[in-house]
């Protein structure tokens, strides 16, 4: 059994009160919130996101319930290869930011897949650590990647063990989970996180 | 929660009238079927699978996918509930009655461990896996069940939550005490009824 960290060993499941701490526009159709929750951070998704989009403000408490389960969880294994479709980019931000603030000498990379300019979440936080690739419209004077998630993109990140999480679309994920199969990646640490297409 | 309101929280989707007592609390319909795998798709072939029932049983048993074939399948009309909070209402799987499986081990405990290629483990008490409430199924909508949702064989329990019902399975070990499967680990519930919404631990 994996090890809790102290905030599930404290409240597993239970419902906290969260204070919406900042609210910042990340694209036009993404904003992103920071939510102070004593002893924990993460961000709440899905069904209530709408909420969040259109009706909460700075200074707002809401109630929240968690962290839920232990496994979608950084725990400082090293080296660390995040993978990231569109949106499924929030959680591995997380990851991200925790080992800057802790352990910025780790080992992280991330590669981050998005269809053009408007659609970079973080843009201002995405630094050397992060490999990106616009499959659509990228910006007028991008000199970088284009195209799918690949390979070589895989293999530019230079992480070819230890663990990798894996978010985005379901067929974003199928895609990156077999090219971290075939980079070297041992089934049993690639972690994976899906939202529609429903299939 | 001492009476505290998220202001200007709206609530839960809105769910159509006649569907309405067949969703169990907190959920909502979805016409599709999404799929929530905790890391990548196994491949696993027909030429090498197999099921198996081992464990504290009379007799261990093992069907090859040829084997398998000869055992008596039925279509299954049910409607499933997956945790994180879509139903997928009125769909039909295709697969053998987990009694004829059970019944040719003789099983001598009364808790079970679904186990599967890949890894992944989910843990029930035997009796639910008994009396037609659960199947080893192969097709589902009257095509081989994809690879993404289990294919070529995934468990069928659908009066529980649809984590409980394992992709890729490849047996069931009976056990004489509950142990805690893959998710039942990591915060979620020992039982997942989804009518009493068993979703986590504290639930």
């Amino acid at each position: 059994m994996e090890r809790l960290t102290p905030v599930e060993q404290k409240a597993p499941g239970r419902w906290q009160v969260a204070t919406v701490a900042a609210i910042k526009p990340e694209t036009p159709q993404v904003k992103s919130f920071r939510l102070q929750v004593p002893m924990w951070m993460a961000l709440a998704d899905g069904e209530v996101s709408p909420y969040f989009h259109d009706v909460v403000v700075e200074g707002d408490q809401v109630e929240v319930r968690g962290p839920f389960t232990s496994y979608f969880v950084w725990r400082g294994e090293s080296p660390v290869l995040l993978v990231g479709g569109g949106s499924g980019v929030v959680p591995l931000m997380c990851m991200m930011r925790h080992r800057r603030l802790t352990m910025p000498e780790l080992p992280m990379r991330l590669v981050y897949s998005v269809r053009k300019a408007d659609d970079v979440i973080y843009a201002d936080e995405l630094d050397g650590d992060t490999v990106l690739t616009f499959t659509r419209e990228p910006p007028g004077d991008w000199s970088g990647h284009t195209g799918h998630i690949d390979a070589d993109l895989i293999a530019e990140a230079g992480v070819d063990s230890g663990i990798g999480f894996v978010c985005g679309s379901n067929a974003f994920v199928e895609t990156a989970s077999q090219l971290l199969l075939d980079a070297g990646f041992d089934p049993q640490q690639i972690r994976t996180e899906r939202f529609g297409p429903t299939g | 929660m001492n009476g505290f309101i998220s202001r200007g929280f709206g609530g839960h989707r809105r769910v159509p009238e006649e569907l309405a007592d067949r969703l169990p609390p907190g959920q909502y319909v979805e016409s599709g079927f999404p799929v929530l795998t905790a890391g990548p798709t196994p491949k696993v072939d027909t030429a090498d699978w197999t099921f198996r029932v081992d464990g504290m049983v009379g007799q261990e048993r093992k069907w090859t996918w040829e084997e398998f074939g000869q055992l008596p399948f039925e279509d299954v009309p049910c409607d499933i509930h997956c945790v994180t909070k879509w139903s997928k209402l009125g769909t039909t799987f295709r697969g053998v009655p987990v009694d004829v499986l059970l019944d040719a081990a003789e099983p001598l405990g009364s808790y079970a461990v679904q186990y599967s290629y890949g890894g992944y483990t989910t843990n029930l008490p035997i009796e639910d896996l008994m009396d037609g409430k659960a199947w080893v199924v192969t097709e589902h909508e009257g095509e081989p069940l994809p690879r993404e949702h289990g294919g070529p064989a995934r468990m069928l329990v659908p009066h529980l939550y649809f984590w409980k019902s394992a992709k890729w399975v490849a047996g069931l070990r009976v056990m004489d005490h509950d142990e805690p499967g893959f998710w039942e680990e990591r915060g979620y519930h020992e039982y997942g009824d989804p009518w009493k919404e068993q979703r986590y631990w504290n639930d």
